[in-house]
């Protein structure tokens, strides 16, 4: 029964500010929602005896790129003082409707075709964070360094994509005709 | 019922609760027009294939889900990184982040 009450408690608080991230009007307040939904996913993985990963989750997740994104939408943000996310209606009922058809499937799947609580007992997880270092080092050592390399290519692809051409190579003449003022450019038409 | 309440939260409870972070998560991809609003979500649907992955594992008694969870949070790190500076790019080029904007290849 408490085992019931502490998993009610965890998913309130990874449901309702996930709900918040896609609710809120305001982007930054997004990003805060989402770091909460990250942090309560980190006591998820605690209760699911994953404790490294909690660690990587605060340091990686709500540590990285929450700030990414908070200093995404500094840099972008300067035209529009307030918040500018406009929502057509009629795109959010369809969302909605998506995601709800999406949800029925998924728990229409988990629920009928898996009979898990007839198994016995849980086998037991150790808490061993030495175990799992020799799984990245013994079976999963090829997909370990692969995973370094797509992190090389990513950090160089972002800083080839973001920085700026150096104005002797190409005039600083915008590709397009002459952008829309600010004020009409933020909305939508 | 009573036994399945002195269980305590199975595998399914779990799954379902990734579901339905998941089902959020692709509402908010499909209903927002900020494209950081965009990524955020994929953030939150990317978070619940994390925690079913981590639930799995907890439940089968294997460690390898843990260690592919990893895998995923890194692959994740390196999405954000590159749709960030997608973003930028959008702003310098459209002055505004919004989807609909993006639209330079349409016919």
């Amino acid at each position: 029964m408490g085992a019931w009450i502490s998993f009610g408690l965890l998913a309130v608080a990874l449901v309702g500010p996930a709900l918040m991230v896609v609710r809120s009007r305001d982007l930054v307040h997004s990003v805060l929602w989402l770091a909460l939904t990250l942090v309560s996913t980190a006591v998820a993985y605690v209760v699911l005896h994953a404790d490294f990963l909690a660690a990587v989750q605060v340091l990686l997740y709500t540590g990285g790129i929450v700030t990414l994104m908070l200093f995404a939408i500094m840099l972008t943000r300067r035209l529009e003082g307030r918040s500018f996310i406009e929502h057509g209606s009629s795109g959010r009922l369809r969302a909605a409707l998506a995601a709800a058809a999406v949800l029925g499937l998924t728990i229409t799947a988990v629920l009928g075709t898996l009979p898990f609580s007839q198994g016995g007992p849980t086998p037991q997880l150790p808490v061993d964070t030495a175990a799992l270092g020799r799984i990245f080092l013994g079976p999963l050592v090829l997909p370990f360094e692969l995973l370094s390399v797509l992190l090389l290519a990513a950090m160089i692809g972002a800083i080839t994509l973001a920085r700026r051409d150096e104005p002797s190579k190409r005039p600083v003449r915008p590709a397009r005709p002459a952008p829309p003022s600010p004020l009409e450019g933020a909305h939508h038409e | 019922m009573s036994e399945l309440l002195a269980q305590g939260p199975g595998l399914e409870a779990w799954l379902l609760l990734a579901a339905v972070l998941f089902a959020i998560g692709l509402y908010g991809v499909l209903s927002r027009k900020n494209l950081i609003a965009i990524l955020l979500s994929v953030e939150l649907m990317a978070n619940a294939v994390n925690l079913n992955l981590v639930a799995l594992s907890r439940y089968s008694g294997n460690l390898v889900g843990q260690a592919v969870t990893m895998f995923t949070i890194a692959l994740t790190v390196a999405e954000v990184v590159i749709g960030l500076a997608i973003v930028i790019l959008v702003y310098r080029t459209r002055r505004g982040i919004e989807a609909d904007q993006a639209d330079m290849l349409r016919g």
